[in-house]
């Protein structure tokens, strides 16, 4: 089957990352995939408020996922939180969460704050990768990178990487996915529509194999800024 | 802590210096502009850089009502989102009043010096007319984001096209654009201009922005008329200062016009 945008079935579309981009932030990165562009800040290890949140056992992961109102594909959004960005930025918590350590900050709050500049589907995607790295960038122990994209089965067959208009298609079904990259471990699944266990399965194989590729242009940003520090 | 900051930017300033080594009437470099930055979603967009400073705008062009004292006329709104993301001070949540009041200040000089011919956005009187919609985020809040949200506006406003519009169905077709510019009239252009003790100095640091005294901003349009004005701070200013804070901030437009 040919794409519409002419790419192969586990073909991705072109990425761009840069870290260190908002020098307000202790960590920040901009993550691209086709016509999707994310920005990430991380502010923190810091003081958590209100106080009664506090948990002296671990620190907590705060993320929160935004549209600006330019970013969709019609009308304006709405600049205050709904409940599709809410859902999101839960989910970006959890898919983060795994490989961070979060009982090295007591009391404290890690703050991640996405924004998407434009869109064109697998922003919630978009947002994580640029988080893991702004986290990196942020110089706190990881695990792992986590990396992330969509899968798509549509016309019987998986796609990765979904785009738009691919996205708009009556009966596709799309996932959204992101992993440990070394481990293969997996940290977020959604899936709207309907799939059978064993093309799922399939489709996750083949989404492991791609977020390694996502893995090393994530790498190649966060080293490109070490090494510029390096020089300078 | 505000006092102590203060007194030491003071003390800089009686030796003409800054804390990042600039004069007091220099701009941070580089300025720049970039067009279409989010040209699949917006219908105008563009990001400003002022030295670390960065700030993002997007426009969306919607059809609406007009209001009841401008029946022949399109409206144009400004909301201003000062993000979290660029600023580890910044909360979530509604605009508060510093974000209202900088929104405020880039509308009115968009409004009060006629960025745009409103009299074209009337599509039918009374009834339907055209609505811009500006849209604007810091990504990196390094100080001064009147004068960058200000030029990010315009910038914004010169890339924007209108959608498709389908009479029949009265709907917009926002996958496909036109290549008719809006109707833009002027640009209206503001530079602030802050006072610390008895001295000016322009493009502010966040720190030199929490220790000013007072601060004046002005629009221009390119004629150089004054079309907008907002004073702010807790100190006053003599009708002396305000003339050379006018001067100072006309001098500035209009460099920052050769980045458009």
């Amino acid at each position: 089957m040919k794409r519409s945008d002419g790419r192969a079935p586990d073909e991705l579309r072109k990425m761009e990352a840069k870290t260190g981009v908002i020098k307000r932030a202790d960590g920040s990165a901009m993550f691209r995939i086709g016509e999707t562009i994310a920005y990430a800040a991380v502010h923190g290890p810091r003081e958590l408020h209100p106080k009664f949140l506090q948990n002296p056992e671990k620190g907590l992961l705060r993320c929160n996922y935004n549209m600006m109102a330019f970013s969709g594909s019609g009308e304006r959004v709405r600049p205050s939180p709904n409940r599709r960005s809410r859902e999101i930025s839960l989910v970006t918590e959890k898919a983060l969460e795994p490989v961070l350590d979060l009982t090295a900050y007591p009391n404290a709050v890690i703050d991640i704050f996405i924004e998407l500049l434009q869109t064109d589907a697998g922003t919630r995607c978009a947002g994580i990768c640029a988080a893991a790295m702004a986290l990196a960038d942020a110089g706190i122990p990881m695990k792992d990178l986590v990396s992330a994209l969509s899968i798509g089965y549509l016309k019987n067959e998986i796609i990765l990487d979904i785009n738009g208009e691919e996205d708009m298609n009556e009966g596709a079904t799309d996932i959204a996915f992101a992993c440990l990259p070394r481990t293969g471990e997996i940290t977020l699944l959604q899936i709207d529509g309907e799939i059978k266990k064993e093309i799922l399965l399939k489709g996750l194989e083949k989404a492991k194999e791609a977020a390694r590729k996502i893995a090393d242009i994530q790498r190649k940003a966060l080293k490109e800024r070490y090494h510029d520090k390096n020089v300078a | 802590m505000t006092r102590m900051l203060h007194d030491h930017i003071a003390a800089l300033l009686e030796k003409e210096m800054r804390e990042d080594g600039r004069k007091p009437l220099e701009y941070r470099k580089p300025v720049k502009v970039e067009y279409d930055i989010s040209p699949k979603s917006a219908e105008g967009s563009a990001r400003v850089t002022i030295g670390d400073t960065i700030v993002v705008a997007g426009i969306k062009v919607e059809v609406g009502e007009p209001f009841p004292d401008t029946p022949s006329e399109g409206n144009i709104m400004v909301n201003v989102e000062l993000t979290p993301l660029s600023n580890p001070e910044f909360e979530l949540g509604p605009p508060g009043i510093e974000a209202i009041e900088l929104a405020r200040v880039v509308d009115r000089a968009l409004r009060e010096g006629s960025a745009l011919d409103t009299k074209r956005l009337c599509m039918k009187e009374g009834e339907k007319v055209w609505t811009i919609i500006i849209d604007l985020y810091p990504i990196n809040d390094a100080g001064n984001l009147f004068d960058a949200c200000s030029l990010a506006a315009v910038a914004a406003l010169k890339s924007a096209v209108f959608p498709t519009y389908d009479k029949k169905t009265e709907k917009i077709d926002y996958q496909k654009k036109t290549k008719t510019p809006l109707p833009l009239k002027n640009l209206p252009l503001e530079v602030t201009v802050i006072k610390i003790n008895n001295k000016f100095i322009l493009d502010p640091t966040t720190e030199e922005w929490k220790a000013l005294d007072a601060r004046l901003t002005t629009g221009f349009l390119e004629n150089g008329t004054l079309c907008a004005m907002q004073k702010g701070g807790p100190h006053a200013l003599t009708s002396e200062d305000i003339s050379n804070m006018i001067d100072i901030a006309a001098e500035q437009v209009a460099k920052l016009r050769k980045v458009l």
